[in-house]
């Protein structure tokens, strides 16, 4: 059992306030990773939690204990850190029992459990190297194995895969994954990359500029972001984005580019003449002859392989689709584009907060509604 | 390493030029002058020498006097070291606490190697002296605990403690260096896997800072061999009755003072093959040991 409850946390350096009375529950075994990008408090937070860093005011409880005062070694988690900060001087067996050492474990005992995790990580055959002979995967996984072997409550990731190549990053992503399922101990990952942290989370947690911006599924921050920062940060390619203001009727959008788009009429709050940012997410505009409401200026065409993002603009603004179509348009030339209105997020002009739905749309609508 | 390459390698040879005369003038032509001096007998005014071959160096090897210098040079290099890297090593552990006021701490311990020789032996005669200040307070309470005019072992403990105190700051410099470069993130590593502040200092800090610590070593023994002449004559003049009568200074006073400038230049070579011995069994037998990261 180890959740962590995290009230009013705040953190100041000097006058610079860098995170902001955030209040967050980690549910006991849940994977959550902390999204957002850098400068935004997120590893701050990381390491307030496993307290590397005071808390300025607030307090963090883990298992339900008060941990604002407690050193790092005794709050029961680990950390794997960016660089994974192996000890150079150590060999690998060293580094991953290191814990048991300290704790004054016996000898056998330890080199049973560190044969164990090693097993576990398919390091066996690297015990006796130094870390400086190892690749950037095999650092990675001694360091996964160093924070593994204390079965710790809770395991701190600090944007660990950042260093490895694509291809890697994939593989360890799932690995964590894994393990998570099998250690049965709470997670906290943070990262700025989106997909990583789509695949990985049970729940995500967007900060921005040291606040929290919303929690939830990847599927809840997808479908329905509670603001215009979170629509633009979930989902690849970049949701698009245009300005309007609500037309008289209350139902369409007027485009400062010109066009009028109707609008999901369920959206209260949207009286008219309020400035309004609408967002579209590329896969969501659909190429069509007839019936356009939405004109593209094309411009350039970026290859997928699994599909194309057509570039161009709306007005002053880029604007991409995401279409499947094979025949590239001239350059110039204006792409039809239907935008169905449960496509459409809007937030609010100012503070670019999403205007809420008086009712979820019905999940069954909204398919039928997608385009085949 | 990047490399330069000279199409023309004169222009090569005149760039180097300058340093190699340097190198020559003042190392190698000094140095082989000794040498040759040491295999000859030198008139004390000039106007002529004999050579004697290895007659300079077997009357040294066979006089007592010159083996009580050794003997003495090298119990001063051992403490000298030894005390000036201890301290150094941990003034340098709390300085990188960075507990507050550090930076102000931090140069005051940096200013004692800008001090001369001469002047860190004068004052240090003043603080010792035995019948003025705080240790004539002690030799009042207790007559003839403290006298280094008489007592040859409190002279060289003297020796050694100012020498010590020359050494310090140059090794706190380095040690604060290397303790700076370990990556924070490796000691919050260690403080995650449970060790406290103590634990630390010996299974990372330590281990890490080897490198440093073997530099430090052939430096400081090199130097405390070569470099102690000043404090040895401000504080006391090789007495008493020889007692810090190290290896330096006997070569000034044979030299200089008794005018047997074939014997200092003797003793010289010797002092030479002795550090350059030194340095070599550090190199062959402690160097091995460490690891470089």
């Amino acid at each position: 059992m180890a959740d962590i409850n995290i009230r009013k946390v705040a953190k100041a350096y000097g006058k610079t306030q860098v995170v902001h009375g955030i209040d967050l529950d980690i549910l006991d075994r849940e994977f959550i990773v902390i999204l957002g990008p850098s400068g935004c408090g997120k590893s701050t937070l990381l390491r307030m939690i496993a307290g590397l860093e005071a808390i300025s005011s607030g307090e963090i409880a883990i298992d339900g204990k008060v941990v604002n005062d407690i050193e790092p070694r005794a709050r029961g988690c680990a950390m794997v850190f960016q660089n994974y900060a192996l000890y150079p001087h150590m060999t690998v067996a060293q580094n991953i029992g290191y814990a048991l050492k300290v704790a004054g474990i016996s000898r056998a005992e330890r080199d049973q459990r560190i044969a164990t995790v090693a097993a576990t990580l398919d390091i066996s055959d690297y015990l006796d190297r130094k870390p400086g002979q190892l690749s950037g995967g095999q650092r990675q996984r001694v360091a996964m194995g160093r924070a593994m072997i204390r079965e710790p409550k809770v395991f701190l990731f600090d944007e660990p895969l950042s260093n490895l190549d694509a291809k890697l990053r994939v593989q360890m992503r799932l690995e964590i994954r894994r393990l998570h399922q099998r250690l049965n101990a709470t997670s906290v990952f943070v990262t700025h990359d989106q997909v990583e942290a789509m695949t990985l989370a049970d729940r995500l947690v967007v900060m921005n500029a040291g606040h929290v911006e919303q929690v939830g599924s990847a599927e809840e921050l997808y479908e329905r972001p509670a603001s215009k920062y979170v629509g633009g940060f979930i989902g690849s390619p970049h949701m698009n984005f245009l300005k309007g203001q609500i037309a008289d009727d209350g139902c369409s959008v007027v485009l400062e580019a010109g066009p009028t788009l109707p609008i999901n009429p369920r959206i209260g709050r949207a009286a008219p003449g309020a400035a309004v940012d609408i967002g579209i997410r590329p896969e969501h505009a659909r190429r069509t002859g007839e019936g356009a409401n939405l004109t593209v200026r094309y411009d350039f065409l970026e290859e997928l392989g699994n599909g194309r993002l057509f570039h161009g603009r709306v007005g002053d603004s880029d604007f991409i689709v995401q279409s499947a179509d094979k025949t590239p348009p001239a350059f110039g030339e204006e792409i039809g584009l239907r935008i169905d209105p449960f496509h459409i997020h809007l937030f609010d002009g100012e503070t670019g907060v999403r205007l809420q739905e008086i009712a979820s749309v019905a999940p069954a609508r909204t398919r039928a509604l997608e385009p085949a | 390493m990047r490399r330069a390459y000279f199409k023309n390698n004169w222009i090569a040879a005149l760039m180097v030029a300058p340093q190699l005369l340097i190198i020559f003038v003042f190392f190698y032509w000094p140095t082989s002058q000794a040498i040759y001096w040491a295999f000859t007998l030198e008139q004390p005014w000039g106007g002529g020498n004999e050579w004697v071959g290895f007659e300079n160096f077997r009357q040294l090897l066979t006089d007592s006097q010159y083996w009580d210098s050794v003997r003495v040079s090298v119990i001063y290099a051992i403490a000298t070291t030894a005390l000036a890297m201890g301290m150094a090593l941990i003034l340098a552990l709390f300085a990188d606490r960075q507990l507050t006021g550090y930076k102000f701490y931090r140069v005051g311990l940096i200013w004692p190697y800008a001090v001369a020789a001469p002047a860190v032996g004068l004052s240090f005669r003043f603080i010792f002296n035995p019948s003025a200040g705080l240790f004539s307070y002690i030799n009042h309470l207790f007559p003839g605990l403290w006298d280094p005019i008489m007592n040859g072992s409190h002279a060289l403990f003297m020796v050694i403690v100012a020498g010590a105190w020359k050494q310090i700051a140059y090794s706190f410099i380095f040690f604060l260096a290397a303790l700076q470069s370990i990556p924070r993130s490796l000691t919050e590593a260690c403080a995650m896997d449970g060790s406290g502040v103590l634990r630390r200092m010996w299974d990372l800090q330590l281990p890490l800072m080897a490198p440093t610590f073997f530099f430090l070593l052939v430096i400081n023994i090199t130097d405390s061999f070569t470099d102690s002449f000043g404090i040895v004559d401000t504080l006391t003049v090789g007495g008493p009755a020889r007692a810090t009568n190290l290896m330096v200074y006997k070569i000034y006073e044979d030299g200089f003072r008794g005018l047997d400038y074939s014997g200092a230049a003797a003793q010289s070579i010797i002092l030479m093959l002795l550090v350059i011995a030194l340095t070599f069994f550090q190199f062959r037998f402690v160097e091995r040991r460490i690891h470089y990261s």
